[in-house]
């Protein structure tokens, strides 16, 4: 089976920088695919080349076998977005939100009424259909972008940044949402700065920076791969001292503002030197998905 | 026909806001005639040859098709566009810009028909008009000075920073487009200068058609005054086509 998106040499260039600089990428169909990168890597730049609603300088997108720009009407046609601003209609209710939206692919105002429901239990929003939007809470709102990008049926959702500025408990009924689509066979492409997001949902990792692939692969195998596996996080009086005896144990240490990230194999030497030092605190865990981000990417802020 | 849900849509919402937007788009413009045509018409003899209320009534309804197809097209245009991101939505989905600006500009001419149907109504239950056949002849007029304020007014919106970059084009454009264009009277009381400018002016190629249709004529080189609205509403299309998707889709 051909894959759902494929990307050749992609490249998009602003005043002669390239945001998206010969991206080469293919997406399997109904997995989820995770597309991280700091800020200012080209991830919206790419999901908009991805979508047809911008051109490329170079190189091909392929979305759902239809060559874009031509095709891309008829691609958006099996698509789902969520887009990262709130765009629902302010002056419509729940339903009429996701009626006239449903109107925009063409379909029958029956066949969308008749989806409804279905969209709003998955949703969580059941009871909700005749409320005006400005009553929903944030996580609401985001549940019905959602649901309104489902209601074409897609074979495939796009989704940038679905829980930024939404509380833990909002993110959690979102990503309960998300696992469905996957396991009913739906191919999502899904952006996150939230790194135990990416490796909670996402069989399959690609990061970006400065246009161009870094590293692809699962969260498990990049976790494997890239990283020791153990990390020990060390803060507090004395870290200097420390840190000219830990370094031996440590294979890199790397530094986040006051703290210290030991990067060990070994985590029970890092730890035995931390005894006797009663002004410093530590914590023992495994290495994740964002400490591979954060080495591949680099801690310097980008804005 | 892809722009029609994007037209749908704003119906609804109009639908749903129908009472004040009834009262904004028909009372002001009504109120207004009456006024200006009673109170002003009184201390007037006849002017080109009718009451002053029959002189104003015709362009009045110019005016006020012109003012709702603006306020259309660059406000409520503007809120979809940039504060509400409506068109972003719109799209994600199969439409494209064309089908949105071209639903945008039907909607707005649509609007706008109604604040011009509303004065064909004074006209036509106050009788102030001299033959009702020709009257029926201000339909088309009404529709194409729609479409026509409806094209450039989406091509302002689409190099406008904020709201407050409207006051240019009111100032600068249909303010003297009213002054000059032949709503409150006869240009042909101005200084030349200012009737050549009026001459390239919309709005007057609008009321030169208007207005003797209502007083009971034929309008002189009526085929001028059709392309030059038509070719003011599609350059103004064109423009904004290109513009919007500079700004929204680069």
């Amino acid at each position: 089976m051909p894959a759902a998106l494929q990307l050749k040499g992609l490249t998009k260039r602003y005043g002669g920088v390239a945001v998206v600089d010969g991206l080469d990428l293919e997406l399997e169909r109904g997995l989820c695919h995770g597309l991280l990168g700091p800020n200012g890597a080209g991830k919206t730049t790419t999901l908009r080349l991805s979508l047809g609603l911008i051109e490329a300088d170079a190189g091909t997108v392929n979305l759902l076998g239809h060559v874009l720009p031509s095709g891309s009407g008829e691609a958006r046609r099996h698509v789902g977005v969520v887009p990262q601003n709130d765009s629902l209609d302010p002056d419509f209710t729940v339903r009429e939100n996701l009626i006239t939206y449903g109107r925009y692919f063409g379909l029958r105002t029956g066949t969308i009424v008749g989806r409804i429901p279905e969209l709003l239990a998955f949703a969580g929003l059941e009871g909700k259909a005749d409320s005006p939007i400005q009553s929903l809470s944030g996580g609401m709102k985001r549940r019905l972008t959602l649901a309104r990008a489902l209601i074409n049926d897609p074979e495939m959702v796009f989704l940038d940044e679905p829980t930024t500025g939404l509380d833990p408990q909002a993110r959690h009924l979102i990503w309960q949402g998300l696992r469905r689509l996957i396991n009913q066979g739906k191919t999502l492409l899904l952006t996150t700065h939230f790194m135990e997001e990416a490796e909670r949902l996402c069989d399959a990792i690609s990061i970006i920076d400065h246009g161009r692939l870094i590293v692809r692969g699962s969260p498990r195998e990049l976790i494997k791969g890239h990283i020791e596996p153990n990390v020990v996080e060390v803060y507090g009086e004395g870290l200097e001292d420390w840190e000219s005896h830990a370094s031996a144990c440590c294979q890199r240490i790397e530094t986040a503002g006051e703290t210290r990230f030991c990067y060990t194999g070994d985590p029970q030497r890092v730890i035995s030197e931390l005894e006797g030092r009663p002004g410093l605190h530590y914590l023992h865990r495994p290495a994740n998905l964002e400490d591979v981000f954060l080495k591949l990417t680099g801690r310097d802020p980008r804005d | 026909m892809n722009w029609f849900p994007v037209w749908r849509r704003n119906f609804l919402v109009w639908k749903k806001l129908i009472l004040p937007s009834l009262i904004g788009n028909l009372g002001d413009p009504v109120f207004y005639l009456l006024g200006m045509g009673y109170g002003l018409g009184g201390l007037l003899p006849t002017v080109d040859g009718v009451p002053y209320l029959n002189f104003l009534a015709v362009g009045t309804a110019c005016y006020s098709v012109m003012n709702s197809a603006t306020f259309e097209a660059l406000y409520s245009a503007f809120s979809r566009m940039h504060v509400q991101r409506t068109w972003e939505a719109i799209l994600n989905t199969p439409l494209g810009l064309r089908d949105v600006l071209m639903g945008e500009l039907l909607w707005a001419t649509s609007k706008s028909m109604l604040s011009g149907t509303a004065i064909m109504l004074v006209i036509w239950v106050m009788g102030l008009y001299a033959d009702f056949s020709l009257t029926l002849l201000l339909i088309p007029v009404v529709v194409l000075t729609g479409f026509c304020f409806s094209g450039i007014a989406l091509a302002v919106n689409s190099v406008s920073p904020n709201y407050d970059f409207f006051i240019y084009y009111f100032t600068l454009a249909i303010t003297p487009m009213v002054l000059l264009g032949g709503v409150f009277y006869p240009p042909s009381a101005l200084p030349v200068w200012m009737t050549a400018i009026a001459a390239w002016l919309p709005l007057t190629h609008a009321i030169d058609l208007a207005r003797p249709l209502a007083l009971g004529r034929l309008p002189a080189m009526a085929w001028l005054h059709v392309l030059a609205l038509l070719a003011y509403g599609i350059a103004g299309f064109m423009a904004a086509l290109v513009l919007t998707r500079r700004r929204l889709l680069r």
